[in-house]
């Protein structure tokens, strides 16, 4: 967590969301609790925005599935200054771990064809010395973790309230 | 007569500056005015629902949003709108067209164009009855996105501008 610094950052709904939250709350942090699939596209509002900002999504293999076509929006505005990393571990985690079809298709291999810049798969014990390198990537740069499914026991909800998110975060977004 | 010019105006005057969104035959004016001067710096969106979830990441990042589309894709925004744009009070201005007035269009319109204001009136929660509304008059473009501009400010909701056939489908 300490690698995000302050870049704005989307998160996506269900068990990411949470988990992120839970591991450090701040306020560049905007949780996603509905709209699934739609973390992406915020992350392009505010990189098309703010374009001295580095922004940072945090998206799972489900949240990119439905939102898939947006991977080509992104590629197409040729945003420099967007990074995706993908939790990937196929499944839904926050309606039972059903599976996702992720299993049977290169999320990556889709983001590249889709124009990213750079998009590459990485182990999760590799995660920690591949992120300053992937941050140095020109966007839009996609990281995808394979993570394995499962959700932290007992973890809380996000505790602000979806005003108070947006009102912290739009203010830490537009500051300079 | 169609009052292109005179609606993008009015959408300046009134402090827009983010546009995203799906073409629409009815739109389809606008929509090459934007294609045609990058200073608007539109951005052509997949899906609908994505061009409210790209124009709520610029408002809350400092710009003031209009999206446009066919009254089709609220089908595919409605998530979004309560999901997204209601609870965490990102407001927005949907410019959507009004196939299936009047009962007069192609099948695939006749039933979003029959509910398309009870759409609107239907997004309620507790003391929230229904999204503002407004139906884009000719004879006075600039009075209804003030009317509908001002509702949303209000409100910090999204609101909706209703474009009949014949406003803004020609450039001029």
């Amino acid at each position: 967590m300490a690698a995000l610094d302050d870049r704005p950052t989307v998160v996506c709904n269900g068990m990411i969301g949470r988990e992120v939250f839970t591991a450090r709350d701040r306020k560049e942090s905007f949780y996603m609790i509905g709209s699934m699939g739609l973390g992406l596209s915020i992350g392009i509002g505010v990189a098309l925005t703010q374009p001295d900002k580095e922004v940072l999504c945090i998206d799972g293999d489900g949240n990119v599935l439905m939102g898939s076509g947006v991977l080509a929006s992104a590629g197409a505005l040729g945003l420099k200054n967007l990074h995706h990393v993908v939790l990937d571990n196929e499944a839904h985690g926050s309606t039972g771990g059903q599976k996702t079809i992720a299993s049977t298709i290169r999320l990556e291999k889709i983001a590249a064809a889709s124009g990213y810049a750079y998009a590459e798969r990485v182990e999760p014990e590799n995660l920690a010395a591949a992120l300053p390198g992937f941050f140095e990537q020109a966007g839009p740069a996609m990281l995808l973790v394979k993570v394995e499914p499962g959700n932290v026991k007992g973890i809380g909800r996000v505790t602000h309230t979806p005003i108070e998110i947006t009102e912290r975060f739009s203010t830490a977004v537009k500051g300079s | 007569m169609p009052k292109t010019t005179e609606f993008l105006s009015a959408l300046e005057a009134n402090g827009y500056d983010f546009f995203a969104g799906v073409p629409c035959s009815l739109l389809k004016g606008v929509i090459r005015r934007f294609d045609e001067e990058p200073r608007w710096g539109y951005v052509s969106a997949v899906r609908e629902d994505s061009a409210l979830g790209i124009a709520a990441g610029a408002s809350m990042a400092g710009r003031k949003s209009a999206v446009f589309m066919q009254n089709s894709g609220l089908g595919v925004c409605l998530n979004a709108i309560v999901s997204l744009n209601v609870i965490y009070e990102i407001p927005s201005l949907i410019v959507v067209s009004w196939r299936g007035k009047d009962g007069i269009d192609a099948p695939e319109h006749l039933i979003m164009g029959e509910i398309m204001t009870s759409y609107f009136d239907g997004i309620t929660l507790g003391d929230m009855k229904g999204l503002p509304w407004e139906i884009l008059d000719p004879d006075d473009v600039a009075g209804s996105v003030a009317n509908i501009t001002k509702k949303i400010d209000e409100r910090r909701v999204p609101g909706a501008l209703i474009v009949a056939k014949g406003i803004l489908d020609a450039s001029s």
